[in-house]
């Protein structure tokens, strides 16, 4: 196997085990939305990035932590829907992070690199960045584990019990951007809400706990990983965009799985 | 001993809106308290700001020191994308064990439910699900907000009365939000009726005869008072008191407004 592919594979895989369970917390708080408008403010980060002439990895990280932080701030206020509020942010920076990187000049940019993920090109360093972030992340996520789910069920009875609510819906959204910031290498600007919520969304019928639906993520991420580079590879597609649709293909195999779980509605 | 929850001359507002204005109300020790109003009347608005989860605009909510409460809140809808089994809901509350959790739900009489995902058990399970989970806190307070919800009539007999004996066995003070004073009447210390104010509170029998209550819950109420006043003032729709209309008032029914 050539070292390239090793190196995607890896990367892919290191991804796929952080968005699992952060894609399972996205899927039952009703936040896809959430984790794509993160995505599209990273392009912006990239363009300051280009601008200023700092390291680009590190600006898609700041305009990632930034733009959750502004969200954290202004949630649940004013006259403008949520929703809206999202939807704005989210095309704004898309739009002005394009608007940037073509302003900056950069011939040697590959825009389409950054929109649809570039994994092949995946480095050494990245994998270090990949690795380092994720396992951040992780710690992160299984520090406030039990409140997280606490809130994410009823948000007034965690906090009548004593769950300090703002600090661990503020370390949410920071997990969140750290892994948004490393997913975008593997898929892409535009499919790294995909990655988090169709492994999970996929993995929902097999599980009878949070923990399993979380574990559950990963794996299916990790065989839409693996899946996705082959087809790539074979059939000569799109890597990132080829990834997703192997999540896609298991969404709806996962549709159609006898139930194991009690998703029944009644 | 002194009270376990003291409010002193509450105030709430959302925007320009007045919820809640002047309550005051204190929780006794061993205490069964009913809150009753109609529908928009700030019951929650209350409990939120005895909680401790939102700040009143004025007044003052005081809680007896390290007071430990338990909390079942309202029209909780868990979202089914979530698997979440019966156990694992009770035990994240806090550091609770399996037994804990297992005797908790033994005591709702649930234990039936031990493995079944929340998605699936009925309005009543639910509702004592929730119970178990309040109890887990070794509550010295009980905070209800309309406990008996989606749940048959035949059914809210029975909770009300598990909500009477847990109160005796666990030897704690009960807050509970209701809209029907008839079913919670017998086991009830003080009915406090609001409306945005404090409109009256007492014994129930005493609040069942008085004026403001019979005027906020009509012909319903009537049925059971013995007898009948005038009341005193009108409420506008968002509850405040229109004095201005007042009519003609009987002023031995002691229900005046600043």
């Amino acid at each position: 196997m050539d070292e390239f592919l090793i190196r995607a594979v890896a990367a892919g895989i290191g991804v796929a085990v952080v968005a699992g369970p952060l894609g399972a917390f996205v899927v039952w708080r009703r936040m896809a939305f959430f984790g794509d408008t993160l995505a599209h403010s990273a392009l912006l980060g990239i363009a300051i990035g280009l601008l200023a002439g700092f390291n680009l990895t590190i600006g898609v990280f700041a305009a990632c932590i930034g733009v959750a932080l502004a969200l954290a701030g202004i949630r649940g206020r004013g006259a403008i829907a949520g929703d809206t509020m999202l939807g704005i942010i989210s095309h704004g920076t898309l739009a002005l992070g394009l608007v940037a990187v073509a302003f900056a000049g950069s011939a040697g940019l590959n825009l389409l690199a950054y929109l649809f993920g570039d994994i092949l090109a995946v480095t050494a360093i990245d994998l270090i960045w990949i690795y380092g972030v994720g396992a951040i992340a992780l710690a992160g996520l299984a520090i406030i584990w039990r409140p997280l789910l606490a809130i994410t069920v009823h948000e007034d009875l965690a906090a009548a019990e004593g769950a300090p609510v703002k600090t661990i819906n503020l370390t949410f959204m920071l997990v969140m951007a750290l892994v948004v910031a490393a997913a975008m290498k593997v898929v892409g600007i535009l499919l790294v809400a995909a990655l988090l919520i169709i492994p999970a969304a996929a993995a929902r019928q097999f599980a009878r706990t949070p923990e399993q639906m979380a574990v559950i993520a990963a794996l299916i991420g990790g065989l839409s990983v693996v899946a996705g580079l082959g087809g790539s590879l074979s059939l000569d597609t799109p890597a990132g965009p080829s990834i997703v649709v192997a999540a896609l293909f298991g969404f709806i195999l996962s549709l159609l799985a006898p139930n194991f779980g009690a998703s029944k509605q009644r | 001993m002194s009270s376990l929850v003291t409010v002193r001359d509450l105030g709430f507002k959302s925007g320009p809106r007045e919820i809640l204005s002047h309550i005051d109300l204190t929780i006794e020790p061993g205490e069964l308290v009913s809150l009753i109003g109609p529908n928009g009347a700030g019951k929650t608005t209350l409990i939120r700001a005895i909680l401790g989860l939102i700040k009143p605009d004025s007044g003052s909510v005081t809680r007896s020191p390290g007071l430990s409460i338990g909390y079942m809140p309202q029209r909780l809808v868990i979202a089914p994308t979530l698997p979440l089994p019966v156990h694992r809901f009770l035990a994240l509350g806090g550091r609770v064990s399996q037994a804990e959790c297992r005797q908790a739900l033994e005591e709702v009489g649930a234990e039936d439910i031990w493995g079944t995902q929340v998605s699936q058990v009925s309005g009543g399970e639910f509702q004592r699900m929730l119970l178990a989970r309040a109890l887990l806190r070794k509550p010295e307070l009980l905070v209800l907000d309309e406990p008996v919800q989606a749940v048959d009539v035949g059914g809210q007999t029975e909770l009300y009365a598990l909500i009477g004996s847990l109160k005796d066995s666990h030897g704690c003070s009960v807050l509970m939000v209701s809209h029907d004073l008839h079913l919670v009447m017998s086991a009830t210390d003080r009915v406090i009726c609001i409306n945005g104010h404090l409109c009256c509170a007492g014994h129930p029998e005493d609040v069942s005869r008085d004026p403001s209550y019979l005027n906020l819950f009509g012909e319903r109420a009537e049925n059971v008072a013995l007898y009948h006043h005038h009341h005193d003032h009108h409420h506008g729709l968002d509850g405040r008191v229109l004095d201005g209309q007042a009519e003609n008032s009987d002023s031995g029914s002691g229900h005046h407004h600043g």
